[in-house]
């Protein structure tokens, strides 16, 4: 059947280029999308379940009386409801995503198949050990990797994320500075550029932080370092590659300066990507560094969680490795879950977490450094950050980049706001205005060391004909921000983001009367 | 390589751009010694069809849920998951996406938040929930610090019968922490009753306890909730198995201050133990006590309602070492797949689904007492129970898992060296067990024992 017999060819329009507003709210591809709740209940199903034979009750008398308040939706308008959800989402796939300190790069669909092979998602964390071997051998296979590119001898892989990475590292300092008798050393030493999570954590098991300055080269500043050790210190908490994207030169001297001293040296691995293969934190003196499968290792972000963040130790550190973890037994292996179970100088620390860690992001990362192997992963470190310094080459003339002439910098590039001064235009402008020009934008205001700070990573899954197009977008933006000031038009970063399904949201409003569920109109009404 | 896509020549392009003469130049701040010349001793890169054979060999030494007759839980239990729910989770626009710093270009990950922190207050029966927890046992490390930091006490009263990994967790992070908190852990036994109330004092600031239990029991907390805000003491409940909310009554209506649960009964399946996702929610007046993120609804420029993270003001980025906790992710993509399950489910499907788990622990339970030796010690219980056997657990699973069926948990693995537990197996059923299945198991049963 012929289609559009009736009608006639169309034509090109000028439409597009003014905003009208449209009846539904719909915005063509853009749908507007209510919550679940606003359905309420209609008695439809999503999911078709045998009938009950309604006979049973051994609930003790606790049996649920009354309605819970749920919303009742078919199959075809829930797969719909997401799917419409999804498109108001930027991700990796829909492109450049130059989060720094975050390394979304590609994310390869063939880990998603090989964490979906039933043997490693359809098994359950307390079947008999002996019929999980190939799971124990792919923990430990990935723990030998780990230690191998790291040239640490030992790994703690229980932890959820970066930051339980951290609070695992952190709490092996602790029982090994214990062990020594040595519970005077209550504090840790945490350079200004850190991530929050150093801090944080820190405090969470109750040592003081001391802030380290940085140096105008925006590296931790040795000699203020070396004037705050002392017998009360536990550690230094070091990111290397910072979060200026630098390399800390004098990350060994750091390293000796706190052995020296009695303490133990903390890397935070969220910038690991930046030197896999081509560095060994080992060799640099580090005790402990959490490694973020999620970044380094491609394991998928999905909207914030889940993570992974295996802890690699120096031999200090080993013995105090938390349960559970994986020993090569005899011909198979065996997972230690309680003390009493360990070997011979182990004396694991506690337990983080219910079961041996995720297993899923495991098989994922596996998958991933398996594909890329010892000299595809060399190469990921050495085009990230030949695709960070092309970005920051190509736009320090029109932008300012801080540390831009003290050398090159790693897998990141940190600008600041100098170049918006006098504009009119903050940090945050510029960044609503990359949306616009169809990018996620930088991470902004972190590092806390320069004034707006912009960091761009770019990673090494982008093609240079994709950052050229980037360098184009922020060029324009730069040199239109310039401009407009003198025009007086700085409406494009004013009013931005134009374009996006929800225009600039009201933050303020949100924390100061917190709606964090749906009520039901009679109810919201009543509370007003 | 295939992720790779840098051509050699556009490399040398880029290196003339920057005024570098080869890569090696772009790590001269990395020190000399430190520089590996050379690719470390791994092996090479590999293609897709490698790398799959090499991982389906492993994955094909593990005996999987779906084979056999199953019966495992403790924490962790094997339900069916709907196909959408595998289908949706793996949009790129969901699987790729980070966290949502620019709400503008992240409304789809903030709606679903807003509409899963809705679902969760809603089952628990509680005001508000967060954006999820790593898991349900990081969970209630967190209640019971947040617990800490509401009443400013220092002991937590933990039940016996919260899962002991649970427990385990719980003492770490309390070892280790700043306030000195002190963890009372009550005695392990499968039924008796266990007097919580009489361990409350002046400095406990809560008392935990997983419901149902450890060994199934199920429990009405009122009478130990109204003893704990007697004293000052907050009454913080864990579940393990999330699909039990459908048919109890909820936690916040039997007085709970802080619920936390294990939501991978809903869309996450099994995994070998994570990811998973926390659920965790409390009162409104502990609201700004909560740990990790939580998602808000606001209006954008024009008036449209739109989320947003919000009182990041709580949060390790602006509060550094003041900050609640040092939480960074949550769990978001198993968020998803819990909320998409959960919408699937309605409020029809929910409770069937927990009335046929139900169901199908009673009938579990009916089919093991025939056999002989074995007495069923749980009397309250939602879909999982504890049987005693005439020998050691551990033995009897082994052998069962030679007859092709994957029979429970020995309490021994839980509490190892307790005696008293030895002979004790804790059994799950859910509604993926069949009548074929039941019977399977109380026949390779009655074989082993006999």
């Amino acid at each position: 059947m012929s289609m559009n017999n009736q009608g006639r060819p169309t034509h090109a329009t000028q439409g597009g280029s003014e905003q009208i507003l449209t009846f539904t709210g719909h915005r063509a591809l853009v749908q507007e999308e209510d919550l679940i709740f606003d359905r309420g209940r209609s008695g439809k199903w999503g999911v078709d379940l045998p009938v009950p034979k309604g006979r049973a009750n051994r609930l003790g008398g606790t049996a649920r009386k009354g309605e819970i308040g749920l919303p009742d939706l078919s199959e075809p308008e829930t797969v719909r409801h997401f799917v419409r959800l999804s498109q108001k989402n930027y991700s990796i796939d829909t492109g450049l995503f130059p989060l720094g300190s975050c390394t979304m790069k590609h994310n390869p669909r063939l880990n998603e198949k090989m964490a979906r092979l039933p043997g490693f998602g359809d098994i359950h964390p307390l079947q008999p050990q002996e019929t999980v071997q190939g799971a124990w051998e792919l923990i430990d296979r990935l723990a030998h990797w780990l230690k191998t590119l790291t040239g640490m001898p030992a790994v703690a892989m229980s932890p959820k994320a970066g930051a339980h990475g951290e609070l695992c590292g952190l709490m092996a300092i602790k029982a090994a500075l214990q062990a020594r008798g040595e519970k005077q050393r209550t504090r840790i030493l945490v350079p200004e550029s850190a991530h929050g999570t150093n801090p944080a954590t820190a405090a969470l098991i109750g040592y003081t932080v001391d802030t380290v300055p940085a140096t105008d080269r925006g590296r931790v500043d040795l000699a203020a370092l070396k004037a705050k050790l002392g017998p009360d210190v536990a550690a230094v908490m070091v990111t290397n590659p910072n979060t200026c994207g630098l390399f800390e030169d004098e990350v060994r001297e750091i390293a000796d300066a706190i052995h020296g001293a009695g303490g133990f040296f903390y890397c935070d691995g969220a910038n690991y990507n930046a030197i896999v293969g081509r560095v060994r934190p080992g060799d640099l003196g580090v005790d402990a560094m959490h490694i973020n499968l999620h970044k380094t290792f491609s394991t998928p972000h999905g909207g914030g969680g889940p993570g992974a963040g295996p802890v690699v130790f120096s031999q200090a550190l080993a013995p105090f490795v938390p349960l559970p973890y994986v020993v090569a037994d005899g011909d198979g292996f065996r997972n230690v879950e309680h003390s009493g179970e360990a070997g011979d100088g182990e004396t694991p620390f506690g337990r983080l977490t219910a079961f041996h860690g995720q297993m899923g992001m495991f098989t994922r990362a596996m998958s991933y450094m398996m594909s890329h192997g010892s000299d595809g992963l060399r190469q990921v470190a050495e085009d990230a950050v030949l695709n960070a310094n092309y970005v920051l080459a190509q736009l320090k003339d029109v932008m300012s980049a801080p540390f831009g002439d003290t050398g090159p910098c790693m897998h990141e590039a940190l600008f600041d706001d100098e170049f918006l001064k006098g504009t009119g235009v903050t940090t945050l402008d510029f960044a609503k205005a990359l949306i616009d020009e169809g990018y996620h934008p930088m991470t902004v205001y972190f590092p806390l060391v320069v004034h707006g700070a912009m960091l761009v990573e770019p990673t090494e899954t982008e093609s240079k004909e994709t950052l050229d197009r980037f360098i184009y977008a922020m060029r324009s933006l730069a040199l239109e921000a310039k401009a407009g000031n003198k025009e007086g038009k700085t409406d494009r970063f004013s009013g931005a983001p134009y374009l996006s399904p929800r225009s600039r949201l009201d933050e303020t409003a949100a924390a100061r009367k917190p709606v964090l569920k749906w009520t039901p109109p009679a109810a919201a009404q009543a509370a007003e | 390589m295939r992720y790779l896509p840098l051509t050699p020549g556009e490399r040398q392009q880029m290196l003339a751009a920057i005024g570098a003469r080869s890569i090696d130049d772009l790590f001269v701040d990395v020190p000399e010694a430190a520089r590996l010349k050379d690719p470390v001793d791994l092996p090479r890169f590999m293609g897709e069809m490698q790398v799959e054979r090499e991982l389906g060999a492993l994955a094909a030494k593990n005996m999987t849920a779906s084979s056999v007759p199953f019966f495992v839980g403790a924490g962790a239990y094997k339900h069916h998951v709907p196909a959408s729910v595998d289908h949706i989770i793996q949009r790129s626009e969901f699987l790729t996406s980070y966290t949502p710093y620019q709400p503008e270009i992240a409304q789809g990950t903030l709606q679903y938040l807003f509409e899963f922190q809705t679902q969760v207050a809603a089952i628990t029966g509680m005001d508000v929930a967060n954006a999820s927890m790593y898991d349900g046992s990081t969970g209630t490390g967190e209640a019971v610090l947040m617990a800490a930091r509401i009443t400013k006490r220092h002991k937590a009263v933990l039940s016996g019968r919260l899962h002991p990994h649970y427990a385990d967790v719980v003492r770490t992070v309390c070892g280790h922490a700043g306030a000195n908190l002190a963890v009372e852990i009550g005695g392990v036994h499968p039924t008796a009753p266990e007097d919580l109330a009489a361990r409350i004092d002046s400095d406990t600031s809560c008392v935990v306890v997983q419901n149902p239990d450890c060994f199934g029991n199920l429990a009405d907390l009122r009478a130990l909730a109204d003893a704990a805000h007697a004293k000052g003491a907050l009454l913080i409940v864990v579940v393990t198995e999330a699909v039990s909310l459908g048919l109890v009554t909820s936690h916040g209506a039997m007085g709970a201050d802080i619920v936390v649960a294990e939501g991978q009964s809903i869309g996450v399946g099994l995994q070998f133990g994570g990811p998973y996702v926390g659920l965790f929610a409390t009162r409104e007046k502990y609201m700004r006590q909560m740990p990790g993120r939580l998602c808000g609804q606001t209006v954008d420029g024009q008036g449209r309602r739109g989320f947003v993270l919000t009182l990041s003001t709580r949060e390790q980025h602006i509060r550094r070492e003041k900050a609640t906790s040092n939480i960074c992710t949550n769990s978001g993509l198993m968020c998803l797949a819990f909320t998409i399950h959960m919408t699937l489910l309605g409020e029809h499907g929910f409770q069937r689904l927990a009335q046929l788990n139900h169901e199908a622990a009673c009938d579990l339970a009916d089919a093991l007492a025939e056999v002989p030796g074995v007495e069923v010690l749980t009397r309250s219980y939602f879909n999982e129970f504890t049987v005693k056997l005439p020998k050691p657990a551990a033995a009897v699973v082994s052998a069962l898992v030679k007859k092709g069926v994957l029979g429970g948990v020995p309490a021994s693995r839980l509490y190892p060296g307790d005696k008293d537990v030895e002979n004790l197996l804790i059994v799950a059923a859910t509604e993926v067990n069949t009548d074929a299945c039941r019977a399977a198991f109380a026949a390779a049963l009655t074989e082993v024992l006999s």
